[in-house]
């Protein structure tokens, strides 16, 4: 199915779990953030949380700034 | 002389003279921003020349960014992160990056900015107020990034802010400290720590915040930007130290005339 993750279209399995596609795509998965839709997904929800077609994913992480 | 005197000055302020916001104590007055340095390198010697304890980070998409080593830089330095919300336009977009940064990070300090002109990058006192608020309900720690009027630090403050972080000038401007009055007033006007937060160009901006009775100076550009940031860290230590120690002795009063130091008690005739 059709997502966007970061703002880039992606194809990836249908419902597929926040906690697989951040595995699949983080090398440290400590220090990650999710938003789905433009709400907040917690850490403890990943596993729980399937994405469904059309949802636009932010995963975020550190970087250095003022 | 007393005793105290013996003491090397870095040494007594560490012991008598703590920097306290939320709850948590810090020997430093000096928080330093991340952003602009040219490696990780550099960043971490600037980190340690300047002794501060508590440095900003920001969260971008996971493709633009080199997450892992620079956490484990900031990790290695021992350092508090604060999380910012650099490049938020509106409360909305201000809470759900605390909200996230909060889960990325496992802290509830937030440094809030809200940014209400691309130009000039000055904070949107409507927006940052309605965040504040906000996010203090959900038991932020928030240190607000606002413009120098002392009026809108006081609301920030009444709303719970744990810190009201005013600007000198511009963010990144180097143009110092532009009305030091405003920020004693503001520093008067409210009871929580007051951070002189950007606009500082060279050391002589960071010793005149701390002089005008701000708790602590925030800077990033004036370091990340020196020609050696290692060395501009270093002189922004020591500049925050002396003007603290200024500050707690008390300056002379400002005089029209001059005021002999001399006595002209037994003045020879020459």
């Amino acid at each position: 199915m059709q997502i966007t993750i970061n703002g880039v279209a992606a194809d990836v399995d249908r419902h597929i779990t926040v906690a697989t596609l951040v595995s699949g795509r983080a090398k440290n998965r400590r220090r990650v953030a999710v938003a789905v839709n433009a709400e907040v997904v917690p850490r403890s929800q990943w596993a729980a949380t399937r994405l469904e077609p059309g949802d636009s994913i932010e995963l975020l992480v550190a970087a250095a700034g003022g | 002389m007393t005793t105290h005197q013996l003491v090397p000055a870095l040494e007594r302020e560490d012991a008598a003279d703590p920097f306290v916001v939320a709850g948590e104590t810090f020997t430093s007055r000096l928080l330093l921003g991340t952003g602009g340095l040219p490696s990780l390198e550099v960043l971490e010697r600037a980190i340690a020349a300047s002794g501060t304890q508590l440095v900003t980070v920001a969260l971008r998409r996971m493709e633009t960014s080199t997450s892992g080593p620079l956490l484990d830089v900031l990790d290695r330095c021992g350092v508090r992160l604060l999380p910012n919300t650099a490049g938020c336009m509106t409360a909305r977009e201000a809470v759900l990056t605390a909200r996230l940064a909060r889960e990325a990070f496992d802290t509830s300090w937030v440094k809030l900015e809200v940014i209400g002109d691309e130009r000039t990058l000055l904070p949107d006192p409507v927006e940052l107020l309605d965040a504040a608020e906000q996010l203090v309900a959900e038991g932020f720690a928030v240190l607000a990034y606002t413009s120098d009027d002392p009026v809108v630090g006081r609301r920030l403050a009444d709303v719970g802010c744990a810190a009201v972080m005013p600007l000198g000038s511009p963010i990144g401007s180097g143009l110092g400290i532009r009305n030091p009055h405003n920020i004693a007033l503001l520093r008067e006007s409210v009871s929580v720590p007051v951070v002189l937060d950007a606009g500082i160009g060279t050391a002589s901006d960071a010793a005149l915040a701390m002089e005008l009775g701000c708790d602590a100076v925030l800077l990033a550009s004036a370091v990340t930007r020196a020609r050696d940031p290692e060395q501009m860290a270093l002189a922004m230590r020591q500049a925050v130290e002396a003007g603290r120690l200024a500050r707690g002795a008390g300056r002379i009063p400002r005089r029209w005339n001059a005021e002999a130091s001399t006595s002209m008690q037994g003045l020879p005739d020459l």
